[in-house]
């Protein structure tokens, strides 16, 4: 066989395009109720995986590869102090190259303006290198310091009541009955408890948290260069019985999956994505559905003809690969922009690109499953209605 | 095949539609045979049963009783797929509505029937040029007149070189002029060799066919 072919699509592929992008009306409904539903979706999921990323945004900054906490402890931000003596058997374990406390605890702030409001001290040790704070945008890390002095996140200044500061306006404020000073911002440090982070030098987070200064919620240590991670995480588990010790990893994952899976917080947002994708699918369903029974009659005169049942197949698919193409790349298109408006906001929403392309194979099936619906009412016309109209 | 056996025929045709008190006695003993080269008119009154024997005919649906042959084969026993198949290979539809498909041009309505029956999609713009249609190729349905729809679905019908051609009612939304050019065209493919059913109302197309048939409350009326 010879012949055009219509840029490899077939009359089949020709046919189902065709009959979608004739009524222009008709497609950018069709289009828009794909798009709408693949953004809905993808903002779902890339809101769930905002939140996931938020919960272990601090442990993934420290720069630390382990972690000794109290035991019994299932997340970053709820943990019981432990002992200096801690700090100083973590120091003795071979392959551990430094060891520092770190002080996380929840503190009243006092809004200049009035009014409390909830906040997280991260206490670091500034010599070590680790889990200070990262995207300083105004004032400089180094004024941490001086004593009585934070830095907090530009996303929560407004939150705090101090909506100029880091824009040159001094601000002073009081934490947990203690006055400090802001002397440096970041910007993009979100908190999934919705309490902002304070960060502070070791020495200031004892004054604001009223910890002793033999305590501390955390030590965390840097392996030496070679040194085995796991080896060092089983010897410190050994000589430290009470006290859990985890990789970054490990203990990134049992807060993820705290916050995410053990509380109501988390779980709200996976069925949001989980409803997303249905209503999506119900959507798809539906205007696909009625992609084909608008064009019912012709497929009555395609089995009039006596054209096989995969040609009115390839008809259907070929209708339904080409709106989750277009109602994919559309859809992701306006979901990015979204994501990027989002960046500004407390709560990011996250569409990287693998999920992206990941999502693809949702609006996929999503569309195919829609219209095998839609082919069954295709296949069962009778092909003698043609005479009947 | 040998040249007297019909193309398509039916022998006792008989089709019910419904059942027990609601049932409704379309066709009743329905004798037919349709020859190489031959165009025949059914004609009747509304509701007398010409359409349902064109269905028949066309393999598009069974009879309550009495058997149908296609080439002398009958077609009782065969699959819906492969009475598709037969359908696909054998005959060509004309349809009163002109049933095109309004997403395609002329040309991509004639060549989608080509590649449904396997053949170079080159020979739609031939068979358009047959029918008169060769300054129409890229038009849309909206675009042409109904005497040049039903052109184009006679040129779709004739993709592939079906021998049977099945045409209902193909004037009736057609001016004298248009409907007269339709017919001319149905009668030269019957002189051409194929075998030709209209059902028709129009006295032109009866006027032009080789046979008359007329139906009656079901039956061939005498």
């Amino acid at each position: 066989m010879t012949g055009k072919r219509h840029w490899g699509m077939g009359m089949a592929g020709l046919l189902g395009w065709r009959n979608l992008a004739h009524d222009r009306s008709r497609f950018v409904v069709t289009l828009t109720g794909i798009v709408f539903a693949v953004v809905l979706f993808t903002m779902q999921v890339g809101l769930f995986l905002g939140f996931q990323d938020s919960t272990t945004t601090i442990i993934r900054h420290t720069g630390a590869d382990l972690w000794v906490l109290g035991k019994g402890a299932r997340n970053f931000e709820i943990t019981l102090p432990i002992q200096e003596r801690e700090l100083y058997l973590v120091r003795s374990v071979p392959g551990v190259e430094r060891a520092e406390p770190l002080i996380v605890q929840f503190v009243p702030w006092k809004k200049p303006g009035g009014g409390d409001e909830s906040v997280i001290v991260v206490g670091f040790d500034l010599n070590s290198g680790l889990a200070g704070p990262w995207g300083l945008v105004a004032g400089d890390a180094a004024e941490l310091r001086r004593p009585a002095t934070v830095a907090i996140d530009t996303l929560f200044a407004d939150k705090l009541g101090v909506p100029g500061a880091g824009e040159g306006k001094e601000a002073t404020v009081e934490i947990n009955g203690h006055r400090a000073r802001i002397v440096a911002m970041t910007q993009g440090i979100r908190s999934f408890t919705t309490s902002p982070w304070v960060f502070t030098s070791l020495r200031t987070a004892f004054d604001l948290t009223g910890f002793n200064e033999d305590r501390s919620n955390y030590v965390i240590a840097k392996v030496a260069a070679g040194a085995d991670v796991t080896a060092v995480r089983d010897s410190l588990r050994a000589i430290l019985p009470r006290c859990d010790v985890y990789a970054s990893e490990e203990f990134a994952a049992m807060t993820r999956d705290y916050w995410m899976f053990t509380t109501g917080a988390g779980a709200s947002v996976l069925v949001s994505a989980v409803l997303g994708l249905l209503v999506g699918a119900v959507i798809v369903a539906q205007v696909l559905y009625a992609t084909t029974v608008d064009h019912l009659a012709e497929f009555g005169t395609l089995r009039a003809m006596g054209a096989p049942s995969a040609f009115i197949y390839k008809v259907i698919l070929g209708q339904a690969v080409i709106s989750a193409v277009l109602g994919h790349v559309l859809g992701i298109a306006v979901s990015l922009l979204v994501a990027k408006g989002s960046e500004a906001g407390a709560a990011v929403i996250l569409v990287p690109l693998p999920l992206a392309g990941s999502l693809f194979g949702v609006t996929l099936a999503m569309c195919v499953g829609a219209s095998l619906v839609s082919i069954r009412k295709a296949m069962t016309i009778d092909p003698a209605m043609v005479f009947q109209r | 095949m040998p040249m007297d056996v019909p193309m398509v025929e039916v022998e006792g045709a008989g089709m019910v539609y419904g059942t027990g008190e609601a049932a409704v006695r379309a066709l009743d003993g329905v004798d037919l045979a349709v020859r190489r080269g031959e165009m025949l008119a059914l004609v009747g009154p509304s509701g007398s049963g010409k359409t349902t024997l064109l269905m028949i005919l066309g393999c598009l649906l069974r009879p309550s009783a009495g058997e149908v042959r296609v080439d002398g084969a009958p077609v009782a026993g065969l699959a819906p797929a492969v009475l598709g198949a037969l359908r696909l290979s054998r005959m060509g539809f004309i349809f009163q509505g002109y049933n095109l498909f309004p997403a395609l041009t002329a040309l991509e309505n004639v060549q989608l029937a080509l590649d449904l029956k396997g053949r170079d999609l080159d020979e739609g713009a031939d068979l358009l040029h047959r029918v008169g249609l060769g300054a129409r190729l890229n038009s849309y349905p909206r675009q042409l007149s109904g005497g040049e729809k039903q052109r184009v679905a006679v040129a779709r019908a004739l993709a592939g070189e079906p021998g049977i051609i099945l045409a209902d009612e193909p004037t009736a939304a057609l001016d004298t002029a248009n409907g007269l050019g339709v017919v001319e065209l149905l009668h030269e493919l019957a002189q051409a060799g194929r075998a030709v059913v209209v059902v028709t109302h129009d006295p032109r197309v009866a006027g032009l066919a080789d046979r008359i048939v007329r139906i009656q409350d079901g039956r061939i009326a005498a």
